[in-house]
């Protein structure tokens, strides 16, 4: 059998988080309505000039520090030529042979074990425009365009072609996300385009010394979309290569609803860019000092906390990724864990009912109508007994659904746990009286009758009475019979 | 004697005495552009009500008491690839002939702010490429000494406007000596600051590493006065310089003795009009008189300057001018059945020959094969080109050269010679190459009555001796004073 290697190298592009654009002073909001934030700037007046934004150089030296890149202290920003109605100036504001960070690496979880994929270079660009081609369902004769999005800062992140398989590609796009969320520098979301990937994928034999040809994949919307590319993509070049067909390097464009890749024209591609250094701009430089103060603002990374919940917390290896992989939810665990000390029910809780609960209304941890101090209080009220494992389950419902305190719930739902053996022990009187034949079976020695009598009682207390109390009262009774 | 027969300073201070109002000035001006604009063709757009207003608003001002600025109530004329807020900014291109301005440039805010009456927007090489003011849309500028020969270019509408009296000052662009040699051809006076001195912002970008605005006026004083105005840092302008701007008209000083003023033997070669070369050397023998040092310098890279100025110039321009496809703005060729021909005819269209020739030329050399071959290698002889000038400030404060390798040429000489074209600029073009400021004023005229022009160059930021011996030299002599018969 004949084994085939796969290798893949990603390129990752993410809207920046700052107020304003790259080069001028616009808002970088997303969903405005077409053209409100636009400028003669970021549509290419005759005469502008481009400023570069401070704050959008800050995130991308803070990503690549996170990423273990070399900053470099002159990096310069070059045109990138071509013509496209979303692209006011017809040519992009990009960095090409002198970049702001290289030579970094990220490291990844797989199965054999941690690893580490190369970065190989990380810069700053500026986005381009949207064209429109209908106005919501009204298709129009032309096309439209708008400039909101043009001129919104981009990093450009591209791995080295060290990423094994379609899976690894899915744990790297993941990890990086949750670094670059955890950095608070972009939101990643694909869904909104704030995050997009091309990936560079190829096939050869085992031993094989040469790379194979690759071809490029766009057109992915998610990460899952992504891993379902390469693999059709892995598949298709190993077909290939079996029945002696020549690979082609080219553009691969994935549609999602047929699953399969289909080449791009070639006359959409094979462009010849003309980079040159921008003339407009003069050499950034970034102090070493700079560098240090940027660094200073970089707390704990998503592996870090991992560690450190596991050591700090003892949660298992799986529990702590999930905890640790958003920010917001890591934030929220530890504060329920400050202020009720006992992170395996903390861990429990906060992983099956609330995440549960915010999945289900496809709601962000940031979103939770239950606040850490509140699903704090609950806990406490069923550690003290006030509750019931089972009526904290209600209780949360009704939290999550009302937003009011545990406490308020409680007391208006009149749900506190009855403990008084006195009060118990008059229900349970009522329910003996009330199943003579469940108390016969029991005394025949069927052990079993216990339960029904339980279920009675619990029933007259709407789940509020003590469960070992009841037990306990009830088998005093029958032993009295 | 016309009031538009004055100079700025002269102008001021009648206006400080109560003598005159802004009014009266723009009127006079208006007067004189009805008597000859029709002969020269100096102008793309005349704002003639927007400057009554402006200066009818001085006059108020003044009326009050307010200081009205540093130019308050004098004409400027804008050279037409400056953007003024609400006025058309065509770059004599058929491409831009009826884009409006939405903002403002800086340099036009600065004028603004310190009073400055803008007389109109005026004619130039189409995209500021050319030295005749030939390649525009709307039709040649015409010389003043005489209408058979050109102004010079590009900023030739600017030069003709202020050397005819149509304007008191004007402002120009010169990416390889745009603003000198029309100067010169026109005889008058044209300043090309150090690369960074003033801000480019809302200048239409032809070569952004080169492109520089600067001052036209009747005399020197009039240059450091406009130099005042438009110099200094702007945060819109990542390549402006952050430094103060000295008070220029403090340079105005007559006295040369010690100065040390080289004249690089390379520019004294084979080429040079016989006139031209008699005019510069008497001007050198008078700096020399009046106590100035000269020492013969060696530039030696010069003759690769126009070489270099041909690809580096285009190879930006290319990017620069990829923007004007008639989608957002300007002209848009009709009917067009899909995206590719829309650019195609847009720009087949819309550009005139030398533009074409130029976007062609910058495309070829940034194009991949041949990029290290012409633009890497023109960036590595523009950095020996600037060893050479700093080399030489080493040893002198001044360099003095002809600005222009002949007088004013004929109108149509050379349209169908490019080359020949691109020579006209031999003398200047280093200057935008190794970033020095640069100035020309008047020498001497040829047989046929053309002004003739002196060039002096400076370190960077050194405008202020430029503007030291371009003074003496001008209280030593009369060129300046002469008028063309119209
Ligand atoms: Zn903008």
């Amino acid at each position: 059998m004949v084994e085939y290697e796969t290798i893949i190298g990603l390129e990752v592009h993410v809207h920046l988080k700052t107020e304003s654009k790259l080069f001028c002073g616009c808002s970088t909001e997303f969903g405005a309505a077409p053209n409100t934030h636009a400028c003669p700037v970021c549509t290419g007046m005759p005469g502008i000039l481009p400023v570069v934004n401070k704050k959008a150089v800050e995130y991308t030296i803070k990503s690549a520090l996170a990423l273990n890149c070399k900053v470099a202290s002159r990096s310069i920003f070059a045109r990138k030529n071509y013509f496209y109605p979303d692209l006011p100036k017809n040519y992009q504001i990009s960095q090409y042979d002198e970049p702001l960070a290289q030579n970094g690496y990220l490291e990844i979880g797989t199965d054999s074990g941690r690893r580490r994929v190369g970065i190989t270079r990380i810069h700053l660009e500026e986005d381009a425009g949207k064209l429109l081609h209908c106005i919501g369902s009204r298709e129009i004769d032309g096309s439209l365009v708008d400039f909101n999005r043009c001129g919104v800062p981009l990093l450009e992140i591209v791995s080295s072609p060290d990423i094994t398989s379609p899976e690894e590609a899915y744990t790297y796009l993941t990890t990086l996300k949750n670094i670059i969320r955890y950095l608070e520098v972009s939101d990643c979301d694909m869904e909104k385009g704030s995050l997009r990937c091309d990936a560079n994928v190829s096939v050869r034999l085992v031993g094989k010394k040469e790379l194979g040809v690759k071809a490029e994949v766009k057109n992915m919307n998610s990460f899952r979309a992504i891993q379902k590319a390469l693999e059709y993509e892995v598949k298709r070049q190993i077909k290939a290569l079996e029945s002696e067909e020549r690979i082609i390097q080219e553009t691969r464009l994935w549609d999602e609803k047929k699953e399969r890749t289909y080449p791009m024209r070639s006359k959409e591609e094979a462009h010849d860019y003309r980079y040159f250094p921008e003339p407009d701009l003069v050499p950034l430089i970034v102090e070493k000092e700079w560098i240090e103060n940027i660094r200073k603002t970089i707390s704990e990374l998503p592996d870090e906390r991992r560690e450190r919940f596991i050591r700090e917390y003892k949660l298992s290896e799986y529990n702590a990724g999930v905890l640790t992989a958003e920010k917001a939810l890591a934030n929220y665990f530890e504060k329920v864990v400050k202020l009720y000390n006992n992170p395996k029910v903390v861990t429990n809780w906060v992983m099956v009912e609330l995440l549960g609960r915010l999945n289900a209304v496809n709601k962000e941890v940031e979103e939770s109508p239950i606040s850490p101090g509140q699903l704090a209080e609950l806990l406490k009220l069923m550690e003290k007994g006030t509750i019931s494992g089972k009526i904290a389950k209600t209780v949360f419902e009704e939290m999550f659904n009302s937003g009011k305190n545990p406490q308020v719930i409680v007391e208006e739902k009149k749900l506190v746990q009855i403990t008084d053996e006195k009060e118990i022990g008059k229900i349970v009187e009522e329910v003996l009286k009330e199943n003579p034949d469940a108390v016969e079976e029991y005394g025949k020695g069927k052990q079993k009758a216990i339960g029904h009598l339980v279920g009675q009682v619990m029933r007259k207390t709407q789940g509020k009475a003590n469960p070992q109390l009841v037990n306990k009262i009830l088998k005093e009774k029958l032993l009295k019979k | 004697m016309e009031l538009y027969e004055l100079s700025a300073h002269e102008l001021s201070e009648k206006m400080e005495k109560k003598e005159i109002s802004s009014e009266e000035i723009v009127r006079s001006i208006y007067n004189r552009i009805n008597q000859v604009e029709k002969k020269l063709h100096s102008f793309v757009t005349l704002t003639e009500k927007e400057a009554l207003l402006q200066a009818r608003n001085i006059d108020e001002k003044m009326r009050k008491g307010e200081f009205p600025g540093r130019v308050a109530g004098i004409p400027v004329a804008i050279k037409d690839n400056m953007c003024i807020k609400n006025v058309r900014t065509t770059c004599s291109s058929h491409i831009l002939g009826n884009f409006i301005s939405p903002y403002e440039a800086t340099v036009v805010k600065r004028l603004r702010d310190e009073g400055a009456v803008f007389i109109g927007k005026t004619n130039m090489d189409e995209f500021a490429m050319g030295s005749s003011t030939e390649n525009s849309y709307f039709g040649v500028t015409r010389n003043p000494w005489d209408m058979d020969y050109i102004p010079g270019g590009s900023s030739g509408g600017s030069a003709t406007a202020v050397a005819s009296d149509e304007t008191i000052l004007a402002i120009g662009s010169d990416t390889g000596g745009s603003i000198r040699q029309p100067a010169a051809c026109c005889g008058v006076v044209g300043l090309k600051p150090t690369y960074g001195r003033v801000s480019r912002y809302g200048l239409v970008a032809f070569a952004s590493s080169l492109d520089q605005i600067g001052p036209f006026g009747k005399d020197v004083e009039d240059a450091a006065l406009l130099m005042n105005v438009l110099s200094g840092y702007d945060e819109n302008d990542s390549t402006s310089v952050n430094l103060d701007v000295p008070d220029f008209t403090k340079s105005l000083i007559e006295n040369v003795k010690g100065i040390k003023i080289g004249v690089p033997k390379e520019y004294f070669v084979k080429g040079l009009d016989g006139e031209v070369e008699r005019a510069v050397k008497q001007a050198i023998e008078l700096l020399k008189n009046l106590g100035a040092k000269i020492f013969e310098i060696s530039l030696p890279h010069t003759e690769y300057g126009v070489a270099v100025y041909y690809l580096i110039a285009p190879s930006e321009a290319s990017a620069n001018l990829a923007r004007y496809d008639g989608v957002r703005y300007g002209y848009r060729s009709p009917e067009t059945e899909d995206l590719l021909e829309e650019y195609e005819k847009t720009r087949g269209e819309g550009f005139g020959a030398e533009v074409k020739r130029r976007i062609m030329l910058g495309t070829y050399a940034l194009s991949s094969g041949y990029y290290d071959a012409y633009y890497l290698k023109a960036q590595k002889v523009r950095t020996l080109i600037k060893k050479d000038f700093d080399e030489a400030f080493e040893k002198v404060d001044a360099i003095v050269t002809p600005t222009a390798p002949t007088p004013a040429f004929k109108i149509g000489e050379k349209v169908d010679d490019p080359l020949q074209m691109y020579l006209s600029d031999i003398f200047t073009i280093s200057a935008n190459l190794a970033g020095i400021p640069g100035i020309s004023q008047p020498c001497g005229f040829s047989k046929k009555g053309l002004p003739i022009g002196l060039q002096l160059l400076a370190k960077p930021f050194d405008e202020e001796v430029l503007l030291r011996i371009a003074y003496t030299y001008e209280k030593n002599t009369e060129w300046h004073k002469r008028k063309p018969k119209l």
